[in-house]
C-alpha cells in the first residue's frame, strides 16, 4: 500500500500579540484549535489523534507541557505526540501529523503548535552563559547576523535589500487581521532609519516576540470529500544537519538544499518559480528571504536578492512570499512554522482573505530552526495529487 | 586530577504566567479566603477547576464555593524535605477531598509524625498570613479536632481578579565538559589553544569534539593552534538584554585560527567597531596570567595584528 492522500481542511490561528495575558497556554491553544475545527466542520470528538509542537521548554519554563495540556487539547483517550525541532517545530509537527494520515494509521488528525513568549524572555533563554565559555552569544539575532553579513558579501547584494523585505512583509501584515504587527506606513526608508541591533540587522528587520498558536486539521481522502476546499498535500520533507561541522555552509545550508530538491521531486515540480503560486517562507530576519529563495531553488545562488529587489516577491510578483506578513510580523516561535504551513494551505483553498493571491493553486510552506540545521517544508495544492 | 572538568551553573527565571479565566477564578478565591471549584458536565465539582471539560471539551464556566474542611483520601510521608517544599521539617503530602467537592486536591498536611495521619481523617485549610492569589495562599492543611470548624481567613489583599502569577524556576546543574573540551580548557589555563584533527577528513576542530561532526570518527590527535587568525564574519551587538555579560556595543566575530578548519566565536577589541572587516587579521590578547582559569575567557579578546587583510578566497568556504 502506497502513501494515502491527505488534505488540510481546517486552519485556525490566534490573534498574535506581544502579551496574551487574557489566556493561559491551554486557552491559547484552544483558541487556534476551536477555529480550525469550525473551519473543518468537525469537533474534538471526531479527532483520532493529536500532535502538538512548541519550541524549547525554557521559553515558558514548563517541562513537557504536553502532560498538563493533554486534557485541554482533547487528547484524553487518544494518542498525543509532542514534536520538537527548535524554530522549525511548527512545520515538522504538521509533517508528523500528516504522516499519520498518509500512513493510513489515522483518518482525522489535529495538530497544534504554540508559544507564549510573554511568560519568559527568549533572548535570555537562548543566551544562558555556560561555564568555561566566552559569553558573546546574543540570542537568535546575534547568532544569525554574522551569516547575513556573509550572504551580503558573497552575493554582493545592495545593502537595502533587507529593508525591502521588511517593508513588504509589514505592509502585507496590514491585510492579515491575525498578525501581531500592524505598523502602518512602513517604508524602505523607515526600515533603514530604524536602530541597528545586531549590525547588519536593524530593529525593523527583526521579528517581534509574540504569543500565539496555530492549529490544522489534516484528514484522509474520504473525510476530505466533505470539505468544499481541501488543501491537498503534494509533498513533505524534513532534513537536519550538524550545527558545527567544519566548513558548513551557514548561508546556503546543504540540508535545506537537499530538502528542497526532494520536495520538488515529490511534488512533481520542475520549475519552482513558475509552478508555485505563493510561498510562506520562514524569514525571522529580513535577509533570510533572499537567502532562502536561493536555498529553495527559486533563484540561482547569489541571485535571490534580485527577485526581492525587482518586487517579484510582492503579492503581485512572480513568486509572492509571505503575503500573511510572515514571521517578521508575527513570531510565536513554536507556532511560526505551522503558520507558514497553514497560510500556504489557506492560499490554495482560496481562503486567505485580503492577502489571497488570485488563483493560487500550489503553495509552499517552509520552516527552519536551530542554527539553520533543521528544515521542514511542504507543498500543498488545490488539486488532489496524481502521484 | 579528574579526566574531565565540571562547574556549577544555575538557570533561573521568574516566569510570568497568565492564568486565564478559570485558574484565575480559583486563585482570586484563594486570595479572598474561599476555595472555588468548577462543575463539570457530569456534575462533579473539581478543585482546582479544570480549564476545559474532559467530556464536552467546553471551557468551564460554572464555579462552586466549597468548604475549606475536608477528608484525607490518601497520603504519603515526606521524611526528608528538600529545598522549596512546603516545610523544612517532615510532613505529609495529602489528597484532600473538600466538603462539597468530588475529587481531591493535593497539598501539604502539617503533622509531626506519620502516626498522626490516617486516611479518612478530617482536616482544614490553614490560610497563609498574607494571601496574594497563589496556591500557597493555602499554607497547608491541619488536623481538625472534634468540634472545630473552618479556620478563619484574614482579610483579602486586593479586589481585582487574579490574571497572572510569577513562578520562579531555578535549576542547579553541574555542567560537565567532555574529555576533549577539558583538554581545550586545560590548554587555555596554560596559555595554549588546543584542537584535535579528525583522522578521516583531516579537519582540525577547535574546541575539539569527541567525534568529528561530519563523519563521526573519534578524534584523538592533538594539535596546538596558532594564536593568530582571520575574522571570517561578525556582527556588532548593539542590543542590551537580560543576563548579558559584556556591555554593548561589542563585536562578536568568528575567528578562524591559522591551522584550524572551524572558526571560534569571540570578542574583537582594539579597533573601533565600525572598522572591523571580514578578512581582518587578529591575534589573541590574553588576560594577566594570575587571572587565568579553565576558560575561553582567559583570552580577553582578539585584536588586529596590523597585517594586510586575508584574501576572500582564503576563507569564503568558512562562511
Amino acid at each position: 500500500m502506497g502513501k494515502q492522500p491527505a488534505a488540510i481542511i481546517g486552519v485556525g490561528q490566534t490573534h498574535h500579540r506581544a502579551k496574551r495575558e487574557d489566556v493561559s497556554m491551554a486557552g491559547l491553544c484552544r483558541e487556534a484549535i476551536d477555529r480550525a475545527l469550525i473551519d473543518a466542520n468537525l469537533t474534538l470528538d471526531d479527532i483520532d489523534a493529536i500532535v502538538v509542537g512548541k519550541a524549547p521548554d525554557l521559553f515558558e519554563g514548563v517541562m513537557m507541557p504536553e502532560l498538563f495540556l493533554a486534557e485541554a487539547l482533547g487528547a484524553a483517550g487518544k494518542p498525543l505526540l509532542r514534536v520538537h525541532t527548535a524554530g522549525s517545530v511548527g512545520g515538522s509537527t504538521a509533517i508528523v501529523a500528516s504522516s499519520l494520515v498518509q500512513a493510513g494509521v489515522h483518518k482525522r488528525v489535529l495538530t497544534v503548535a504554540y508559544e507564549k513568549q510573554s511568560e519568559s524572555n527568549a533572548m535570555w533563554a537562548l543566551s544562558v552563559p555556560l561555564p568555561f565559555n566566552m559569553p558573546v552569544h546574543a540570542g537568535a539575532g546575534g547568532y544569525f547576523a554574522p551569516h547575513v553579513r556573509s550572504y551580503i558579501r558573497r552575493s554582493q547584494a545592495p545593502t537595502h535589500v533587507g529593508a525591502i523585505v521588511a517593508a513588504k512583509d509589514r505592509n502585507n501584515a496590514l491585510k492579515n487581521p491575525y498578525a501581531h504587527l500592524h505598523n502602518e506606513g512602513t517604508t524602505v526608508e523607515s526600515v533603514l532609519a530604524s536602530q541597528m541591533l545586531w549590525d547588519p540587522i536593524r530593529y525593523d528587520e527583526t521579528c517581534p516576540s509574540s504569543d500565539g498558536a496555530c492549529a490544522l486539521v489534516i484528514v484522509d481522502e474520504d473525510t476530505a470529500k466533505s470539505s468544499p476546499n481541501p488543501a491537498w498535500i503534494h509533498g513533505t520533507v524534513m532534513r537536519s544537519e550538524a550545527t558545527t561541522a567544519a566548513e558548513r555552509d551557514q548561508v546556503n545550508p546543504q540540508a535545506g538544499r537537499d530538502a528542497a530538491a526532494a520536495l520538488w521531486k515529490q511534488a512533481g515540480i520542475t520549475s519552482p518559480i513558475d509552478e508555485i503560486d505563493a510561498a510562506e517562507i520562514y524569514v525571522p530576519f529580513s535577509w533570510f528571504e533572499p537567502m532562502w529563495l536561493e536555498n529553495l531553488g527559486f533563484a540561482a545562488e547569489g541571485e535571490g536578492w534580485r527577485l526581492t529587489e525587482a518586487g517579484e516577491t510582492a503579492m503581485t510578483g512572480r513568486i509572492p512570499v509571505n503575503c500573511s506578513g510572515g514571521v517578521l510580523s508575527s513570531n510565536p516561535i513554536g507556532a511560526s512554522g505551522m503558520l507558514r504551513f497553514g497560510e500556504a494551505a489557506l492560499q490554495v483553498r482560496g481562503a486567505a482573505g485580503e492577502h489571497q493571491v488570485d488563483g493560487a493553486r500550489k503553495a509552499l510552506g517552509h520552516a527552519y530552526g536551530g542554527g539553520s540545521q533543521f528544515f521542514a517544508m511542504w507543498v500543498v495544492g488545490a488539486d488532489k495529487p496524481s502521484n | 586530577m579528574s579526566r574531565t572538568l565540571s562547574a556549577p551553573v544555575t538557570v533561573a527565571f521568574d516566569y510570568t504566567r497568565s492564568t486565564g479565566p478559570v485558574v484565575g477564578r480559583f486563585l482570586s478565591g484563594l486570595r479572598d479566603g474561599v476555595v472555588v471549584g468548577g462543575r463539570t458536565s457530569t456534575g462533579q465539582v473539581v478543585v482546582p477547576p479544570l480549564e476545559f471539560d474532559p467530556v464536552t471539551h467546553e471551557a468551564t464556566t460554572e464555579f462552586v464555593e466549597v468548604s475549606s474542611v475536608g477528608t484525607v483520601t490518601s497520603w504519603t510521608w515526606v521524611p526528608e524535605p528538600v529545598k522549596d517544599q512546603p516545610f523544612d521539617r517532615p510532613f505529609a503530602f495529602a489528597l484532600v477531598t473538600l466538603d462539597g467537592a468530588d475529587v481531591p486536591l493535593l497539598h501539604a498536611l502539617d503533622v509531626a509524625s506519620p502516626a498522626e495521619v490516617t486516611t479518612g481523617m478530617r482536616v482544614r485549610v490553614r490560610w497563609a498570613a498574607e494571601r496574594v492569589g497563589h496556591i500557597n495562599d493555602i499554607a497547608c492543611f491541619e488536623p481538625l479536632a472534634p468540634g472545630e470548624t473552618e479556620a478563619s481567613a484574614p482579610a483579602a489583599a486586593g479586589d481585582e481578579p487574579v490574571t497572572g502569577v510569577v513562578t520562579r524556576v531555578s535549576l542547579d546543574y553541574q555542567y560537565a565538559a567532555s574529555p576533549e573540551e577539558s583538554l581545550f580548557y586545560r590548554g587555555l589555563n596554560e596559555g595554549r589553544i588546543m584542537g584535535q584533527r579528525c583522522p578521516t577528513c583531516q579537519k582540525v576542530y577547535v574546541p575539539p569534539r569527541s567525534a568529528c561532526p561530519s563523519d563521526g570518527t573519534p578524534t584523538v590527535e592533538e594539535v596546538e593552534l596558532s594564536q593568530t587568525g582571520t575574522i571570517t564574519t561578525f556582527c556588532v551587538v548593539n542590543v542590551p538584554f537580560l543576563g548579558q555579560k559584556i556591555t554593548p556595543p561589542y563585536v562578536s566575530a568568528y575567528v578562524l585560527l591559522d591551522g584550524a578548519d572551524i572558526a571560534v566565536l569571540h570578542l574583537i577589541l582594539g579597533v573601533p567597531a565600525d572598522e572591523v572587516r571580514m578578512g581582518m587579521r587578529v591575534k589573541a590578547v590574553w588576560k594577566p596570567e594570575d587571572e587565568w582559569a579553565y576558560s575561553l575567557e582567559n583570552i580577553d579578546h582578539f585584536a588586529p595584528t596590523g597585517e594586510p587583510d586575508a584574501d576572500f578566497d582564503t576563507y569564503k568556504h568558512h562562511l
